[in-house]
């Protein structure tokens, strides 16, 4: 039996970046909004005690705050050849739970795309031809950088983010990234105060012709209270960020810049462990009527309203359209249907250099405090005699000392045993990594769908993922590969390594939280799930907000870009869509 | 801050939560929670602090297990001039300790069927837990040493033969019996290890943070904003464990 609850006039499924961000928006509008969560609640004060969040076993290792895959795994497999097997335990990616989502054991690297990505088949069509990127199945999202400034400048004023703009409103700022596109204003905070190890990576790579600087951060550089009146204190460079919240207020998150306001409202309801099984749709098909959940007591709750906006995880985004019936999944074989199509994942490859008498502190550390370059990111090079579209910003971002998982070795030790402990103990703190984090570019074969055997809790099929890296990308992250090679040895150390990326995404080693696709967003209603305001062609009451709209993805962090998107959305609800309910805000 | 649709457990199920819940050492079951508009939910430290470990007895090994374990420790982290040795620092202790809670019943896991055997990029496929790991690969051991070593026992070894035998399971150029996987069940023992080895000492390895100190790892600590432009210069502070001090033990 399901219980039927009181209207609303928004449901929103998933309470993190996105979720929050719209929700707080939409009550400011006047309406009534409730959100779903699957996971439990979550706030500094309650959850992130400074008294024992430093604990790197329990938070990085065991991973309390993520989601467990007995709750939701998933099942992959490296191209459509294989059977896909189920992620038993989640490894290279780490998707959030419960409030505040991902935005909470993020480490706070935040980054617009740009022109050139929002608009990249258009772009790279007219630079180069469309036989360069022929195989690849890039797509304009419908929106421009210029649309979308307003919108990401929002977000780093709601985020406080600490960064130096290299861009404003045409002008090239000394110290900035030259390769941005024009911001109407710099970031509301200086950069963050740098450590040892980036500040010699800029010194290096300055002195041969490239263009380091400092990475925005969601890292606070100093106190701070944002436009919603929430304050934030500056951080403290524990370094215990990617994988734990923030005990000290000094990381952006939903926690720390949307809910102290947003739970103050009347009009605005969060319900916890309740976990949200499908979009109901009424019966022209056309249109959502509410949405179906489970609470943590087994009883199934039908929660009617006008309006339903989808922020979970990216991946899980997907899988919620499939299970509700909304829009046709993706069939590689054929090119038709749009759920599951573009699924994007982040092309990376890691330096380091082993120095003798350097010492770099490693735990003097934040998530995104570090220095960057981009003069190999994107298309900020040309690419007219290289055999590959895209590229990779090269980062030195020491984001921890935390001694479980960063205890590098130089090539050729041992794993354990004497020889292993007196290489340890002598390189903690002397050598220096940096790492290129690379576009990711869809093609056919890599896709999202349904997996035909294994279910979840609920005895509803789990997502499969289909994906390898494609060999674009590979010559892509190998060309940066080889600048690296070129600012390790040009840094002086005794010796150093660069690991390539290769063939064959494994799923058991960590490499990135950044799923991007599967609901995305475009201008064609064949080729893409969503208009260029994130409402779905197939049923015009349903919005669905984060990475999973992405086109494609970049060589950057897609966190400012779901929360830029997540403005773009909630305007457009607010100022195009409420005056016309259940039409469609671009005509198919 | 109110109970969203009463829950409906029933009696029996009500308690096999509870006792799942105290096995894994977590508060007890979970209620969907309703946050009407207005209401502020925040709830000061009401999560759970790590509880210290004590070392004494076994939990879950043993005590031959337990023998073959801290030998095996202190051979992948042997004692030197560096640091104390891996039985020492309370490896095995860690490993057993764990072994009862909810990462030795694998509970946070997908652990549905069918199982089937993957490929190396799909990540463990095994139908057993980390507890039955533990079980089966070391009486795997006890039972392979005892048919090819005369009826010896690990922790009987020279220290070069344990050393050899180690080395041989971690390049899987040893056949252990009953379906134990002698590479995968050394990548476990190791990673345990390590994690014990640099774990907060309140899990009970890191006896006297004898890792951090080797590193210079300055642990539990939360603010360097003083320190982060000194750069290239010695960090001055020992380390602290979420415990506290060394010279602030409470027990």
């Amino acid at each position: 039996m399901t219980k039927i609850l009181p209207h609303k006039d928004v449901v929103i499924i998933g309470l993190g970046w996105s979720g929050s961000i719209i929700a707080n928006e939409l009550t400011d509008e006047g309406l009534d909004v409730v959100a779903i969560e699957r996971g439990p609640w979550r706030d500094t004060g309650t959850d992130f005690n400074i008294g024992y969040i430093q604990d790197e076993l329990r938070y990085a290792i065991r991973r309390d705050l993520f989601l467990q895959p007995r709750v939701e795994a998933m099942t992959m497999r490296n191209n459509d050849g294989q059977s896909a097997l189920p992620i038993r335990e989640y490894n290279s990616f780490l998707p959030g739970n419960g409030v505040g989502g991902a935005g909470v054991h993020w480490n706070g690297q935040t980054w617009r795309f740009w022109d050139s990505d929002f608009q990249i088949n258009k772009h790279l069509t007219e630079r180069y031809g469309a036989q360069k990127f022929d195989g690849l199945t890039l797509q304009d999202w419908g929106v421009t950088a210029q649309e979308m400034e307003k919108s990401y400048d929002k977000f780093e004023y709601l985020a406080g983010i600490s960064g130096k703009a290299g861009n404003v409103n045409g002008q090239i700022q000394e110290g900035g990234n030259p390769f941005e596109d024009p911001r109407s204003r710099d970031y509301p905070l200086p950069p963050m105060e740098m450590t040892y190890g980036p500040t010699k990576f800029a010194e290096v790579t300055k002195g041969m012709g490239l263009h380091p600087f400092p990475c925005p951060s969601g890292n606070l550089s100093k106190d701070y209270v944002n436009p919603l009146g929430v304050a934030m204190g500056q951080c403290t460079m524990c370094g215990f960020c990617e994988r734990f919240g923030c005990a000290n207020y000094s990381k952006s998150s939903a926690q720390t810049t949307v809910l102290p306001v947003l739970m103050k409202k009347k009009n605005f309801e969060a319900r916890t462990l309740c976990e949200v099984l499908h979009i109901d749709k009424d019966a022209s098909g056309k249109m959502a009527k509410g949405v179906t959940y489970v609470d943590s007591s087994d009883e199934v709750c039908f929660q009617p309203a006008d309006l339903v906006v989808v922020t979970a995880y990216a991946l899980h985004n997907a899988r919620l359209m499939m299970l509700s019936g909304i829009g046709q999944v993706y069939d590689p074989n054929t090119g038709e249907g749009t759920i599951g199509r573009n699924y994007c994942y982040q092309t990376n490859a890691g330096a380091r250099v082993y120095f003798d008498d350097e010492n770099f502190n490693p735990f003097i550390a934040a998530g995104a405090l570090g220095m960057t370059c981009d003069d190999y990111n994107g298309d900020a090079f040309d690419h007219s005699d290289v055999d590959f579209v895209g590229g990779a910003g090269i980062n030195c971002v020491p984001s921890s000392g935390r001694p479980i998982q960063s205890r590098p070795t130089p090539p050729g030790t041992p794993a354990w045993g004497k020889d292993w402990k007196k290489a340890t103990a002598e390189t903690y703190k002397s050598s220096l990594a940096f790492g290129s984090q690379g576009s990711s570019y869809p093609v056919a074969g890599n896709h999202l769908d349904l997996d035909p055997t294994y279910k979840d809790r609920f005895g509803r099929p789990l997502l499969r993922i289909t994906f390898d890296f494609p060999d674009n990308d590979l010559r892509m992250s190998h060309f940066v590969s080889d600048r690296m090679e070129d600012i390790a040895k040009a840094m002086g150390g005794r010796e150093h390594t660069v690991s390539r990326a290769k063939k064959g995404w494994n799923s058991a080693v960590y490499q990135s939280t950044h799923n991007t696709g599967g609901v995305i967003m475009g201008t064609d209603p064949k080729k893409s799930a969503l208009n260029k305001y994130l409402q779905s062609w197939e049923a015009h009451n349903v919005f669905v907000v984060g990475a999973s709209a992405f086109a494609h993805n970049a060589g950057k962090n897609p966190t400012g870009t779901v929360g830029g998107l997540a403005f773009w959305a909630a305007d457009a609800i607010r100022n195009q869509y409420l005056r016309n309910p259940g039409v469609g805000l671009v005509s198919a | 801050m109110t109970q969203h649709c009463p829950p409906r457990l029933t009696r029996r199920s009500f308690l096999s939560t509870m006792s799942a819940a105290l096995l894994a050492g977590t508060a007890g079951p979970a209620l969907a929670r309703d946050y009407p508009g207005g209401t502020l939910p925040w709830n000061a430290y009401s999560s759970e602090p790590p509880t210290q470990i004590v070392p004494g007895g076994w939990k879950f090994f043993t005590p031959a297990e337990a023998a073959t374990v801290e030998a095996i420790v202190d051979r992948l982290i042997p004692e030197d001039d560096l640091s104390v040795g891996g039985k020492d620092a309370g490896c095995a202790v860690y490993i057993d300790r764990q072994l009862t809670t909810f990462y030795g019943s694998s509970d946070r896991l997908y652990m549905q069927g069918p199982f089937k055997p993957g490929l190396p990029t799909q990540g463990y496929q095994g139908e057993w837990t980390n507890a039955e790991r533990y079980r089966r690969g070391l009486g795997a051991i006890a039972k392979y040493l005892n048919a090819n070593k005369s009826g010896a026992t690990f922790a009987s070894l020279s220290d070069e033969d344990k050393d050899a035998f180690l080395k041989d399971m971690e390049a899987g150029k040893v056949e252990l019996p009953d379906d134990v996987d002698a590479k995968a069940f050394f990548a476990l023992i190791l990673g345990n290890t390590m994690e014990g080895f640099f774990a907060d000492p309140v899990y009970g390895g890191n006896k006297d943070m004898a890792s951090w100190k080797m590193l210079g790892f300055p642990g539990a600590r939360y603010d360097y904003r003083e320190y982060v432009s000194k750069h290239n210069q010695p960090f001055p502070l020992p380390p602290v464990s979420i415990a506290g001090a060394m010279n602030w033990k409470a027990k």
